[in-house]
């Protein structure tokens, strides 16, 4: 009697919390949805930088902190995505720069755009990130020996950083994000629509079907 | 024996009472947190520490029935209680913020919920920890009676 009570309490209370969660999660991906259609303008700016071809009709939209650990793990599994889908798949950069002087790191890596090496540098400074982030902050004086080796002009790299355009960027971004409601990094969103739940599966699943819808 | 039974059953719906409370509070907790999302401050981790330990306890000390399971949970449900009502006087505004730990991160004094106008997650956090606290010392009291 007093198990059966216990047992069923128990069981009560955890599939409300289930059936909460799973309520919750569809409410949640729907009214980001509605968000991104009612905003569409701001999901991607002149400014942002593009990778892939301009006739993609498939448009990966990613803000992205440069010093954030979730991200880096996702950058070479996006790369992927395209490499497999080359002329299909565009990616769209966008900044989140959540963690503490990240926007450092965001300005030097827009400047190094500048010379023309804004892929490599990127590319170059995530996988070394272990190195110059610590405890969730970027340590500036870490990062500058990862882009020695890219052939930039590293003078005109550290002026070009302080440039009020970059600066602009940053914060146009980061109001973008805001009205978008991203929160977190990486946000990805295919074509406008934002993913149901986060994750590498419901990214590739989002991917292959808007591949799917678009290249019948 | 008749009386001892009753009273036995009567300090075991108490108990179980408290761990429903506990139970809820965490899954409470726990959905505020990992499902809708808000990062919890330093005191609330703290209160989380009090909390969740409890439901685990509280179940052992049911089956079989001990009654010296309110001697295990009591210090973790009074360390709790103390740490809510801290944190309710901060959020309230009768202790200011900077005398608190959490002047980093998510701010403790910020209310992400209130409902009703008046129960903030603090407030609630008191209320659970109070109830378990009293339940606890009547199965203690009651029962030895």
């Amino acid at each position: 009697m007093k198990k059966t009570l216990f047992i069923s309490a128990a069981v009560i209370l955890l599939l409300a919390f289930v059936g909460g969660a799973i309520f919750f999660g569809a409410e949640k991906a729907e009214q980001a949805g509605q968000r991104v259609d009612k905003n569409q303008s701001v999901l991607v700016r002149e400014h942002s930088p593009t990778l892939g071809h301009a006739d993609a009709r498939v448009e990966i939209v990613e803000f992205i902190d440069p010093a954030c650990g979730t991200c880096r793990h996702f950058y070479p599994l996006v790369k992927e995505m395209l490499a497999a889908h080359p002329d299909r798949i565009r990616l769209v950069l966008r900044y989140a720069p959540f963690h503490q002087n990240a926007d450092y790191v965001v300005a030097l890596v827009e400047a190094a755009g500048k010379q023309g090496k804004y892929w490599e540098t990127l590319e170059t400074l995530l996988a070394a990130q272990d190195d110059w982030v610590m405890n969730h902050a970027v340590q500036p004086e870490q990062v500058w020996r990862h882009v020695e080796g890219l052939g930039l002009d590293l003078a005109q790299l550290r002026s070009d950083m302080d440039a009020p355009e970059i600066a602009r960027l940053i914060a146009q971004d980061l109001e973008d994000a805001n009205t978008l409601k991203v929160t977190q990094t990486p946000e990805f969103f295919v074509n406008g629509k934002p993913l149901p739940s986060f994750g590498y599966e419901p990214l590739k699943k989002l991917v292959d079907e808007t591949l799917a819808s678009e290249y019948r | 024996m008749n009386d001892f039974q009753a009273t036995q059953d009567r300090s075991w719906l108490f108990v179980f009472i408290a761990w429903l409370v506990a139970s809820v509070s965490t899954l409470g907790a726990l959905f505020l947190g990992e499902i809708m999302g808000y990062t919890p401050c330093v005191l609330c981790w703290y209160q989380r520490i009090g909390m969740f330990p409890l439901v685990l306890i509280l179940a052992a000390g049911l089956f079989p029935f001990d009654r010296g399971v309110v001697r295990y949970a009591l210090p973790l449900a009074l360390a709790g209680w103390l740490l809510a009502v801290f944190h309710w006087a901060v959020a309230s505004g009768l202790v200011p913020e900077r005398a608190t730990p959490c002047s980093q991160g998510v701010p403790c004094s910020v209310e992400q919920i209130g409902w009703f106008g008046f129960l903030t997650l603090p407030l609630l956090s008191v209320l659970a920890f109070s109830a378990i606290i009293a339940l606890l010392l009547m199965t203690h009291f009651k029962a030895s009676k």
